[in-house]
């Protein structure tokens, strides 16, 4: 039987050293380099007539444009319009890597956590950057939970600093753990189709198809979450309570 | 004809344009109403983890603080405890949508309430 992790593997395809550290061009950067791709000729392409009345792929582009301005408008209010194409391309990225993760023998770099890692830290560190530019010390009053009696701050401060720092982490997990957790799923289920011979296969088939069409709402939802959460942090450092 | 409708129609875009820069078109409610299923979703998949998260980081933390202060295992204890709380705590600010600073759901967006919303507004226009 296939090893259903077998598809999570890592191949360096042009194999590059920096000074003892491995940063050779592997599957999973290509994989990256083709979502860049596909976006931008998406919007570039659908957008290129540019008529008064969208036809069906501008109609795709600007429900995109919308869907993420209006998630901006709604969690960060007027003050997120600068941010606006952060986290745009950071939804767009992760959309379209979690959709072409599911096209069979592509590669799914969303489903490795230094990759997520890697966006939520630079969400975590943006966000808490733009808090301290915007208010100084005063950002630091976050931590500090208004209308409580001061000895109650000391087990309540450690507990805010933690439940901050538990943001990076929860971000990048919940990415990566679904999208493993789906893509190995499909995988068992597949892999026992044709052992189970022409009776017996149908049952993991039937399974499969609804797996699949569940993975696509997660590789949509998963984006959601993430690009909502951003904003959502990013609201917190722009208005202090 | 047309000349008839001008003011007409350029007061109504006046009117429309104020809403839209508002943030507050007259479509904005159906395109709220068919994002809710995909929000409480999105809740769904948060809850789960938010806990789990702030529990790894303070065991992560008090493990290090072991390390380095050779108090094994009180700081990890400790850390153990701080961390259960502030999973809880990601929970229940995730699930209400209340609440300040770590991890409160957008205004109430994500969770339920219109008025909520509303508040939210406001607030961030100021």
């Amino acid at each position: 039987m296939a090893n259903p992790l077998h598809q999570f593997e890592i191949n360096p395809i042009v194999p590059i050293k920096l000074g003892g550290v491995d940063a050779s061009f592997t599957n999973s950067a290509l994989m990256m380099v083709i979502t860049v791709a596909v976006v931008t000729l998406f919007l570039t392409m659908s957008m290129k007539g540019r008529a008064l009345v969208p036809g069906r792929w501008q109609s795709m582009a600007e429900l995109c444009y919308e869907f993420v301005a209006s998630m901006v408008k709604d969690n960060v209010g007027s003050a997120g319009r600068q941010y606006f194409p952060f986290i745009f391309s950071l939804f767009m990225f992760i959309l379209f890597g979690n959709l072409l993760g599911l096209i069979p023998y592509s590669f799914t770099f969303t489903s490795h956590v230094a990759v997520t890692l890697g966006m939520a830290l630079t969400v975590f560190v943006g966000v808490t950057l733009i808090g301290f530019i915007k208010h100084g010390a005063k950002f630091l009053t976050l931590f500090v939970p208004s209308g409580v009696p001061a000895v109650m701050l000391i087990l309540l401060v450690p507990i805010e600093i933690l439940s901050y720092l538990s943001r990076p982490v929860s971000l990048s997990i919940r990415l990566f753990a679904n999208m493993t957790a789906g893509h190995t799923m499909m995988k068992v289920f597949a892999a026992f189709i044709v052992p189970l011979g022409f009776l017996g296969g149908w049952a993991p088939f039937a399974i499969d198809v609804a797996l699949t069409g569940f993975e696509f709402i997660v590789a949509f939802l998963q984006a959601y979450v993430f690009a909502v959460l951003s904003c959502i942090y990013l609201n917190d450092s722009l208005h202090l309570h | 004809m047309s000349d008839d409708k001008t003011p007409n129609e350029l007061d109504d875009f006046d009117a429309r344009l104020r809403r839209a820069q508002e943030g507050r078109s007259a479509d904005q409610e159906d395109g709220e109403f068919a994002k809710t299923p995909t929000q409480g979703f999105g809740l769904a998949f948060r809850i789960g983890t938010e806990l789990v998260a702030a529990l790894a980081v303070g065991l992560l933390i008090g493990y290090w603080l072991d390390i380095w202060l050779e108090t094994t295992p009180w700081m990890m204890v400790v850390f153990f405890f701080l961390g259960s709380g502030a999973g809880i705590m990601n929970v229940y600010r995730a699930a209400q949508g209340i609440g300040l600073g770590v991890g409160i759901g957008p205004g109430g967006k994500i969770v339920s309430g219109k008025d909520e919303t509303d508040d939210k507004k406001d607030t961030a226009g100021d």
